[in-house]
């Protein structure tokens, strides 16, 4: 048992430094963002201060609604399909002896610190008709002609769960690696198979960390911009593009600002939402 | 059960080395379009990448950019991960939030809202937005790995020290802060990475006017693909394989991504 | 050396939020000495030291030392030296950063800390082992650098916070005769906290032994041992046998059998503590006094040590051992008496 001190006036002014960075600079923008979306626009991609509704009333209108349940729902089946894969897989590797164990950890840690262009870019040759998928399909005689996969919804979601991937097996990796051995082994000795034992001990034990794997990729693949941009035509893009292109191509920048603080909100809800319904389904 | 497990691997695996290998399939074939099979080889793309100036000033421009604002991002985590945990500060979970937020959210959020910011105060398309923004985006992940280094810290180390007759600040500065320089430094190269390769915040920050190397991969790729594309991927792979490797090999890789020490002694 | 160290708590409390770590402590410890404080875990002894040390501040109450009243200082300004449970080496220095550091932190020149050092190094026999890093160093080597650590700026008061408690038992029995002699050598006030009331017995001149935030016993160890003032002292240190029973027109009667001790009796309720090695076997008739009648439960005969459990119709077996002298032939259901010598018979509560 041992309290912790309260802070004197010198470690005070410490934390101050962070403070005051993150208030001008994150909270401040929030504000002006904030502001901005009352403003009144501007053609040619101005705007200037006002107190206008007109922005927030078009995220009443279907295009955007739909967008953003298209948005919603992409991401959580993008989540979905990448703790469902890497769970069992993280699983299999936390057992797996040293040497397959490292290599396949440091493929992965590779690919997390490719740039997302790059990913987009790789997925649209691979998906593409000219140096991809179908062409090596053609050249072993499997298919007869070379056919482009992109853009389109699956191109969209594989390139989703790409990127998202690696973070989901980091998150679940420490877990899963601590996971004492002896459990599944007392489980089998009690009779159950190796399938078994993994729905019955395995997967309730990582319950609390399937949850926040698949909220991580969720909320990481809302934010995809160039993904959805490379291998996904209009009617795949996300509300992150959507929003990018408000700000920039279409000059519309009060619009985007209330999309953005929108976003902000459906981010932190869904979080929320459940961490909450976990927390209390827990026994 | 067991050719599940072989099978779900090698599915992985393919999943995840597919993209590369076609990416560095297409860096090293000789003319400039992309097909397959590919004809002929050459690396003169990779030569490309530093005797075109607009590929070395991107590239040039990116490392400025990591090297400063991941060094800031450390500078604005460090003095709130260690006051955070060594203090019994009132508003510490709100405040903790608060730094983990800017990562939280969509890139998108905190690119427009550094957007009407910098354009607020007229001072736009300048490398110091990019810097700034980038080092308050990031600086999530050594808040992150710092806070836990403080969490996982012997007490009695400091504790020791006082006994020994060291006041609090300078306990702070020969023991807290030596044990805390790993995790600034992972808290670092997680922060020059992701910088390194940041798209959305960069572009809208600062446009046209600062191009970052993912800012002019984007552009090129409007006008037609051209192999030094590629060649950047490959090299970025390459960096990216070698220095995990050299990790695994000398350092502690298990240990790093959070496995238990414990475990790791069991023969396997 | 200077009998510097003698220690006086008055009212020391400490609370943490709605638990009472301790409870109302007054000791007056005099200087030079070694002296355990001695409890199951949770009894506040840890936290005292911590209070002593300025580690943790008292709720209420006063530490003063050698005279001063050092309550509101911080403890880098007590003249104290600490060995912490997990020893809490600095890993980042090497043994000689960690032993220097208390003298690199006052600016002392580089060639005396290196030959203070070096004598330190000399007093806890690990000699020439400065450069190593403590990554590198066996339990008892580290044990040993903790030592030197806090002894090297010769501090008035030694503070040990269950300094062996993570070394296996044959290492803790060895450095438990080590430390004592360091500390004898030295001559300083030290005051060391441990569970084990084995190393409590080797290593102290006064124990202190505490229960649920109080102070139930200061004393000698083998006054302690001997004249344990509460059933919880007596069961605490070593193994006992408690006898509970009535007093009545002055006389003890445990199971309806009168009992003889060494003190007048006030009527009401008494227990009586007798440790086996005081107590006797009998296969004769049963005496009049100090004796109950029981069956023999079970038999542990281990060569150097000889036990028997008697069932007296008490609360608890009784416990009887003796050197293998004194064996006596029994078996498993037979009926035996106990008998329980009366200077044997110490009353330790109502």
């Amino acid at each position: 048992m041992s309290e912790l001190r309260r802070p004197t006036a010198g470690t005070k002014a410490v934390l101050g430094f962070p403070l005051a960075m993150l208030g001008i600079f994150f909270l401040l923008p929030f504000g002006v963002m904030l502001a901005t979306s009352f403003y009144h626009r501007i053609e040619g991609g101005f705007y200037e201060p006002a107190f206008e509704l007109a922005s927030w009333e078009r995220l009443l209108q279907p295009v955007f609604i739909e967008r953003t349940l298209f948005s919603i729902g992409i991401c959580l089946l993008a989540g979905a399909v990448c703790i469902v894969v890497a769970f069992p897989f993280t699983f299999f590797l936390t057992r797996m002896r040293r040497r397959p164990h490292v290599t396949l950890l440091v493929l992965i840690m590779s690919a997390l610190a490719l740039s997302e262009v790059i990913v987009g870019f790789a997925w649209s040759v691979l998906l593409g008709r000219a140096a991809g998928i179908s062409n090596i399909l053609v050249w072993f005689g499997v298919m007869d002609e070379a056919a482009a996969y992109q853009p389109g919804f699956v191109a969209v979601l594989l390139g989703l769960c790409y990127i998202a991937f690696p973070f989901c097996i980091l998150t679940l990796y420490p877990q899963l690696s601590r996971l004492d051995p002896e459990l599944t082994e007392a489980a089998q000795t009690m009779g159950a198979s190796p399938s078994r034992t993994f729905w019955t001990v395995v997967v309730p034990i990582g319950r609390p960390i399937i949850v926040a794997g698949f909220l991580l990729a969720f909320v990481f693949t809302l934010g995809s911009y160039l993904i959805p941009t490379f291998l996904g035509r209009p009617e795949h893009w996300t509300l992150s593009v959507f929003i990018s292109d408000q700000a920039t191509f279409n000059a519309n920048v009060p619009f985007a600002a209330a999309m953005a603080l929108f976003l902000t909100g459906l981010s932190l809800v869904v979080v929320g939402a459940v961490t909450w319904v976990e927390t209390r389904t827990r026994r | 059960m067991r050719w599940l497990k072989w099978i779900l691997t090698a599915l992985v695996v393919l999943f995840i080395l597919a993209p590369l290998v076609v990416v560095a399939v297409v860096s090293i074939n000789e003319n400039r379009y992309m097909d397959f099979p590919p004809q002929g080889f050459s690396l003169h793309w990779f030569a490309e990448l530093w005797n075109d100036t607009g590929w070395r000033e991107a590239i040039v421009t990116s490392l400025i950019i990591a090297v400063t604002s991941a060094a800031l991002a450390v500078a604005i985590a460090t003095p709130m991960a260690y006051v955070l945990r060594a203090y019994d500060v009132r508003l510490a979970p709100i405040l903790y939030s608060l730094g983990i937020l800017p990562f939280m959210l969509p890139p998108v959020i905190s690119a427009l809202g550094a957007l009407v910011f910098w354009n607020s105060l007229g001072h736009s398309g300048r490398i110091e937005n990019v810097i700034i923004s980038h080092a308050i985006f990031f600086s999530t992940l050594p808040l992150i790995t710092v806070s836990l280094a403080m969490e996982t810290m012997d007490r009695s180390l400091p504790e020791a020290a006082q006994t020994l007759g060291a006041n609090p600040r300078t306990t702070f500065r020969t023991i807290t802060l030596p044990l805390l320089v790993p995790s600034m430094i992972t808290g670092y190269a997680a922060a020059f990475v992701l910088s390194l390769n940041e798209y959305i915040i960069a572009f809208m920050v600062s446009r046209f006017s600062v191009v970052t190397l993912p800012i002019k991969i984007v552009n090129d790729l409007r006008y037609g693909f051209t192999p030094t594309i590629a060649a950047v991927a490959v090299v970025f792979i390459l960096i990216a394989t070698t220095t995990f490797s050299l990790f695994a090999l000398f350092g502690n890789l298990l240990k790093f991504l959070g496995a238990d020490p414990a475990i790791l002694e069991r023969e396997r | 050396m200077q009998a510097r160290g003698g220690l006086r708590l008055e009212g020391l409390v400490k609370r943490f939020g709605d638990v009472v770590a301790v409870d109302g402590v007054h000791l007056d410890l005099p200087p030079g000495q070694l002296i355990s404080f001695l409890g199951p875990s949770g009894c506040g002894k840890t936290t005292m030291l911590r209070m002593i040390a300025g580690l943790e501040r008292p709720t209420e109450g006063r530490v003063y030392l050698d005279g001063e009243d050092v309550t509101d200082r911080p403890p880098h300004l007590r003249d104290i030296g600490m060995v912490f449970q997990t020893l809490a080496l600095f890993p980042h220095l090497s043994v000689a950063g960690n032993i220097g550091y208390g003298m690199r932190i006052r600016g002392v020149p580089k060639s005396e800390i290196d030959a203070r050092v070096t004598e330190l190094l000399d007093l806890v026999s690990l000699h020439g082992l400065g450069d190593r890093r403590i990554s590198q160093l066996s339990g008892g080597q580290r044990q040993r650098v903790a030592t030197a650590r806090a002894l090297a700026l010769e501090p008035g008061l030694f503070l040990l916070d269950e300094p062996l408690s993570a070394l296996d038992a044959n290492l803790r029995e060895q450095l438990q005769v080590e430390l004592r002699l360091l500390q004898q050598k030295l001559g300083i006030t030290t005051i060391m906290v441990t569970h084990d009331q084995r190393e409590a017995m080797t290593m102290s001149d006064l124990v202190v032994v505490m229960n649920q935030g109080r102070v139930e016993q200061v004393g000698e160890p083998l006054e302690v041992y001997r004249r344990p003032e509460s059933p919880f002292v007596a069961s605490f240190i070593g193994r006992t046998n408690i006898l509970r029973g009535e007093v009545s027109d002055g006389v003890a009667r445990i199971a309806g059998r009168p009992f003889e001790v060494d003190r007048a009796l006030e009527a009401g309720p008494v227990a009586i503590s007798v440790r086996p090695e005081d107590a006797h076997l009998q296969t004769t008739s049963t005496p009049e006094t100090n004796a109950l009648p029981g069956r023999v439960v079970f038999v542990r005969d281990l060569g150097e040590l000889f036990e028997c459990y008697v069932d007296c119709g008490l609360d608890e077996h009784v416990v009887v051992a003796g050197s293998p002298r004194e064996r006596v032939t029994v078996v498993q259901g037979q009926p035996v008496s106990v008998s329980f010598p009366r200077e044997a018979c110490v009353v330790v509560g109502g």
